[in-house]
């Protein structure tokens, strides 16, 4: 424990002391993120799927698409629920167990982003109105950490949704049942892409690795849609922003999220 | 967390809101310092419809033990709903949300206290909604702040916070429930006002880049408007006539 602490101390300077010279451990610019990996239709079972690695942070996200009864006051708009887990084998420090603050977190905001952008039109998902709709659910799991999981299980998320094929249901005797050859794409509006930012010292730093993760001081993970608009935001850890900190990360969300979303919109057109 | 009204109006023609406020008026806001026994600091807030109370226990000794820090004490927070604050009853189990926004709580206090004085312990934060209407975890990160203070904890500042929005294409201060549902955007933002620090920032809904502008303009805005109302509750419980 003590080792360890003294060694986070020690990487936590030297991180600073670059930082000073405007430079990063792994050589990127501070508006740089990493090499992001995109393999879609990773698992065939899934409707859609897809495996993220982003640096050495690696996710992988599956969709399965199955009727569902409606939520009591959303009879008209079909279902979407996005989880996150981090395996044991992704870090020595994870347990089994129920997830802990840190990765219900993750799992929401993750959600929230692709929920908020109204990346996917529920709209278009209602087999008979208040019996029954398509639900959509988009499992994370975390098999390799180096930081960032905000964003490399959003990008897993957002792939796996683009590369769904969606079975077609249709009401006989109340019962949802299957058409055969009735496929076709989750109804996608928009293409909603996090950034995650963390701040140590004055400087911010875009998608932190694991050693960066451990040294900041707090981080914003913002979303923004194909508009360039903003539609999700969270902000973590025990310092804060400046006003003009809070912009500026905005700015950046749009100019880097921009870049990603045009990555995301290649390998969905690559694997097909 | 209560029923869709489609017929609701959330802003008339002229700039009224559905509750009769402006759109840059908050909700009728009292802060009350103190007014638990046996916690070692106190509030009581009503936000609107919101009511909260917030006991602070601490510095004490950390259970369990290897929680502890032999450099800095550490702050836990619990933010919990009673079964009867909303309109549904709600399990009473932590859910998710809760345990979500106890996390965003507990980072938005901690760059005010000051526990690296106290190693080894814990202060510990329990905030109880009593009644929910929009805007709890603001209210409850304003609340817990007064509790922090009252229980005398050293702090580098308070942490004031409140929602800014959007509905019918407007950015209008302090959310209330229905425009949670039926708007189009909700920005909680919990501030430092003396030391210009953002601790807590979230997000839902969409926004163009000059409206997230204006959006945490006018956050902090309303964060100001709760520090001053802060201020004058613990003023009143320690300079005042209240009750000790």
């Amino acid at each position: 424990m003590t080792s360890t602490s003294v060694i986070d101390e020690l990487k936590k300077s030297q991180i600073l002391e670059l930082l000073e010279q405007g430079k990063r451990v792994d050589g990127r610019a501070l508006d740089e993120p990493r090499k992001l990996m995109i393999e879609i239709n990773a698992i065939p079972k899934a409707n859609g799927s897809a495996r993220v690695r982003l640096g050495d942070s690696e996710v992988i996200c599956g969709v399965k698409i199955q009727p569902d009864r409606p939520f009591p006051d959303m009879g008209d708009k079909g279902i979407f629920i996005c989880t996150a887990e981090l395996l044991p084998l992704s870090h020595p420090s994870v347990e089994t167990g129920p997830p802990g603050p840190d990765v219900i977190e993750l799992a929401r905001v993750v959600d929230r982003g692709i929920r908020e952008s109204h990346m996917i039109d529920l709209s278009q998902l209602v087999i008979a109105k208040n019996k029954s709709v398509v639900g959509v659910f988009a499992d994370n799991v975390v098999v390799d950490y180096d930081g960032n999981l905000f964003d490399a299980c959003a990008y897993a998320t957002t792939a796996a949704i683009l590369s769904s094929k969606m079975p077609k249901w249709e009401m006989k005797d109340d019962v949802p049942t299957l058409v055969e050859g009735g496929e076709s794409s989750v109804p996608v509006t928009t293409i909603p892409v996090s950034v995650t930012m963390g701040k140590i010292g004055n400087y911010i730093i875009v998608d932190p690795n694991g050693d960066e993760w451990d040294s900041m001081d707090a981080r914003i993970t913002i979303t923004t849609d194909s508009n360039g608009n903003i539609c999700a935001l969270q902000k973590g850890g025990i310092g804060g922003f400046t006003f003009d900190e809070v912009i500026k990360c905005g700015e950046i969300s749009v100019k880097v999220g921009s870049k990603i979303r045009e990555k995301l919109k290649q390998a969905k057109e690559g694997g097909q | 967390m209560g029923g869709r009204d489609t017929t609701l109006v959330l802003l008339d023609e002229n700039g009224i809101r559905c509750d009769g406020r402006k759109v840059d008026e908050p909700r009728r806001i009292m802060i009350k310092a103190g007014g638990l026994k046996n916690a070692d600091g106190s509030a009581y807030i009503e936000f609107g419809d919101n009511k909260i109370i917030v006991g602070v226990f601490g510095p004490r000794d950390v259970h369990p033990k290897h929680m502890s820090n032999t450099d800095t004490g550490i702050l836990r927070v619990r933010y919990h709903m009673e079964p009867f604050s909303v309109t549904e009853r709600k399990n009473p189990a932590p859910s998710r949300r809760e345990i979500e926004i106890s996390k965003v709580i507990k980072e938005a206090l901690e760059p005010a206290v000051m526990l690296d004085k106290f190693p080894r312990t814990a202060v510990d934060v329990f905030i109880e909604v009593l009644q929910a209407d929009g805007g709890t975890r603001c209210a409850a990160l304003s609340a817990a702040s007064v509790a922090l203070a009252d229980a005398g904890i050293p702090m580098r500042d308070m942490v004031a916070a409140c929602a800014a929005g959007k509905a019918a294409d407007t950015i209008i201060l302090d959310v209330n429930n229905e425009e949670d549902q039926a708007g189009q955007a909700d920005m909680p933002i919990g501030y430092m006002p003396s030391l210009e620090k953002i601790t807590l920032l979230q997000l839902d809904g969409v926004l163009t880049p000059a409206e997230y502008k204006k959006c945490v303009e006018t956050g902090i805005h309303g964060c100001k408007i709760v520090y001053e109302l802060q201020k004058k509750a613990l003023t009143e419980k320690y300079f005042g006539n209240g009750e000790k």
